[in-house]
């Protein structure tokens, strides 16, 4: 693979420039362009207050102001609203994971009429812009008395979504039958099969639901906007906002937290890089 | 053979039972709700007073409401070609043959699944004329300076660039296209003197027509419900504009106001139908726009 004997021959040389250099320009120019707000995000978390009102504006903090961090976190109980965001990712993380593996089972390793129908049909509520059932369901929890508590949050996690359902399906279809014909033949119940032969299997598409639900959870603005009224309860996307209301608030003190919302996402995804990848890729809907 | 049918409908229904229960409570169900909240006023309290078209009938008359459709539409026409094209040039770049691609793909994927919320605040520091990092940059290569979020004109052009940092996703499905392309497809194109831009536009393009369906269809569906970007960037009260000149006063936050600030849920529900109608009627035109385009025959 390693192409030390090009500067032999010059039209290897040539082609090296073609596929060598021109791709790794192109994609360096693009991966800065994406970091950009990214950099600025954190240069702008660093800078003094003085350094801030700078015109032109400093491309790198003159005097890092680590204090920054320590002053946008005890500007909004940060710490408690770290732990709720955990709490609730946790909680979709949970539900996701028990329900869509036993909802893509019955979906994909048990043969009955109209499941193919009835899958297609969960596939196609992926598109249907959710706002839709927004005002409905806020009064359906409203009746139950369920507003102000993260039951809104976490409870629907627990009866299946389309994408995760689809992902784990997917997973299922590629895993031979021989197994679960074989226990079948020895009597084992479908319950049983699915217990000990096939929830073991299903580990890697598992772990890719759960990073999925638990980064989907992070993320949630609406939901936690609508569902919850005080202060105890906010995640970090909507106590984040605090900071909005502020109008006298450091850029600063903004991008500190910005970053300190990020940093838990991109950790994630440096632990578990393998499976967000192929949880994109078996996501792409074939044909 | 009819006992082991059976036995299987049976266990096949109750391992899908929790969907099946969800499907019906969290989505059928309200769907409907809201369509006999539509049909009345409500405040959340107490009990819906029937006022038969009422809701719909203001619809005609609401300005406000006009021109969060508009800029809807207006985001949802921008947003929607502009992400289709940057999620294919992104797969492309990720798709070269160099050997340390994968950390090029994962910066440039590790954007997408980070929190809109927190990008918003980093797009406004960003994007300011005075101290953002983006207008110092046209500065210096002579590029007029634009007031991203405080002008009217060029607000909505912003939240659509700023949803280009979220291309990292749908370009990995595009590259899971590109890379089930047969490679002697390119290698008989070239040996017959076809150029990479002939080769992309005869053989890439036509073949990774599906994912760019499902992409546009995707994308439809989430350039109508916008809300977060401008929620966050622009929305400091319950009756404040939203974005200069309403600029950022999209459908679902309108939706918004109206049930949750407005206490209105019988017109807000009136709101949501409208859109379930329109989301409806745009996925039917494309796929019936697709038919003409979209190539299926080649596995």
């Amino acid at each position: 693979m390693h192409t030390s004997s090009f500067t032999a021959n010059r039209v290897s040389a040539k082609r090296y420039v073609t596929t060598g250099i021109v791709p790794r320009v192109i994609l360096v120019l693009m991966c800065t362009l994406f970091a950009l707000p990214f950099y600025w995000m954190i240069v702008t978390s660093l800078k003094g207050s003085t350094e801030l009102t700078v015109f032109p504006p400093t491309l790198w903090p003159r005097d890092p102001v680590w204090r920054n961090y320590r002053d946008a976190v005890l500007f909004i109980p940060f710490l408690r609203f770290f732990m709720n965001s955990v709490i609730l990712a946790a909680g979709a993380t949970i539900g996701a994971v028990l329900s869509n593996s036993v909802i893509a089972y019955g979906f994909s390793r048990i043969p009955w009429k109209g499941r193919d129908i009835l899958f297609y049909i969960a596939i196609a509520t992926v598109f249907i812009p959710f706002p839709i059932t927004l005002v409905a369901l806020f009064d359906i929890f409203a009746r139950l008395g369920w507003i102000n508590t993260y039951l809104p949050l976490i409870v629907p996690a627990f009866f299946g979504n389309a994408f995760h359902m689809f992902l784990i399906r997917q997973f299922l279809m590629g895993i031979s039958h021989d197994l679960s014909d074989a226990a079948r033949i020895d009597g084992a119940g479908e319950l049983m099969i699915f217990s000990r032969i096939i929830l073991p299997l299903m580990k890697p598409a598992l772990a890719v639901v759960a990073i999925f639900a638990a980064v989907n959870a992070w993320n949630d603005f609406l939901s936690p906007l609508i569902y919850l009224q005080t202060q105890e309860l906010y995640p970090l996307s909507i106590g984040l906002q605090f900071f909005r209301a502020e109008h006298n608030i450091a850029f600063s003190l903004l991008m500190a937290a910005s970053t300190l919302v990020v940093i838990p996402i991109i950790v994630l995804f440096i632990f578990f890089q393998r499976y967000f990848v192929e949880g994109i890729t078996i996501g792409a809907i074939k044909g | 053979m009819g006992i082991i049918r059976g036995r299987n409908l049976r266990n096949g229904l109750l391992f899908v039972s929790p969907w099946i229960f969800g499907f019906i409570a969290f989505q059928v169900y309200p769907i409907f709700y809201s369509l006999r909240l539509s049909f009345t006023r409500y405040s959340g309290f107490g009990p819906p007073t029937p006022i038969g078209l009422d809701n719909f009938r203001r619809l005609f008359s609401d300005p406000l409401l006009w021109k969060a459709a508009y800029n809807t539409l207006y985001y949802t026409a921008l947003a929607v070609p502009i992400g289709v094209v940057v999620a294919i040039v992104l797969a492309l770049a990720m798709n070269q043959k160099v050997r340390e691609v994968a950390v090029y793909r994962a910066l440039l994927y590790v954007p997408s699944i980070l929190p809109i919320f927190a990008l918003s605040f980093v797009w406004v520091v960003f994007s300011n004329p005075r101290y953002g990092l983006l207008n110092h940059l046209s500065r210096l290569v002579g590029l007029p300076v634009i007031d991203w979020i405080g002008d009217p004109r060029w607000s909505k052009l912003s939240l659509v660039l700023l949803a280009q940092l979220g291309a990292g996703g749908p370009a990995l499905i595009f590259l899971a296209g590109l890379r089930a392309i047969p490679t002697e497809l390119f290698e008989s194109a070239e040996i017959d003197g076809a150029g990479p831009i002939r080769r992309f536009f005869r053989i890439t393009l036509p073949l990774i027509t599906p994912v760019i369906l499902y992409d546009i269809i995707l994308g439809l569906s989430l350039g109508l419900q916008v809300f977060t970007q401008a929620y966050v960037i622009a929305s400091t009260g319950p009756n404040t504009m939203v974005g200069p000149d309403n600029s950022l006063m999209f459908y679902v936050l309108y939706v918004y106001r109206n049930a949750f600030q407005f206490s209105q849920m019988g017109y807000a529900s009136a709101l949501v139908w409208v859109l379930f109608m329109v989301s409806l009627a745009l996925a039917l035109i494309v796929f019936r726009w697709a038919k003409s385009w979209v190539h299926y025959e080649i596995e």
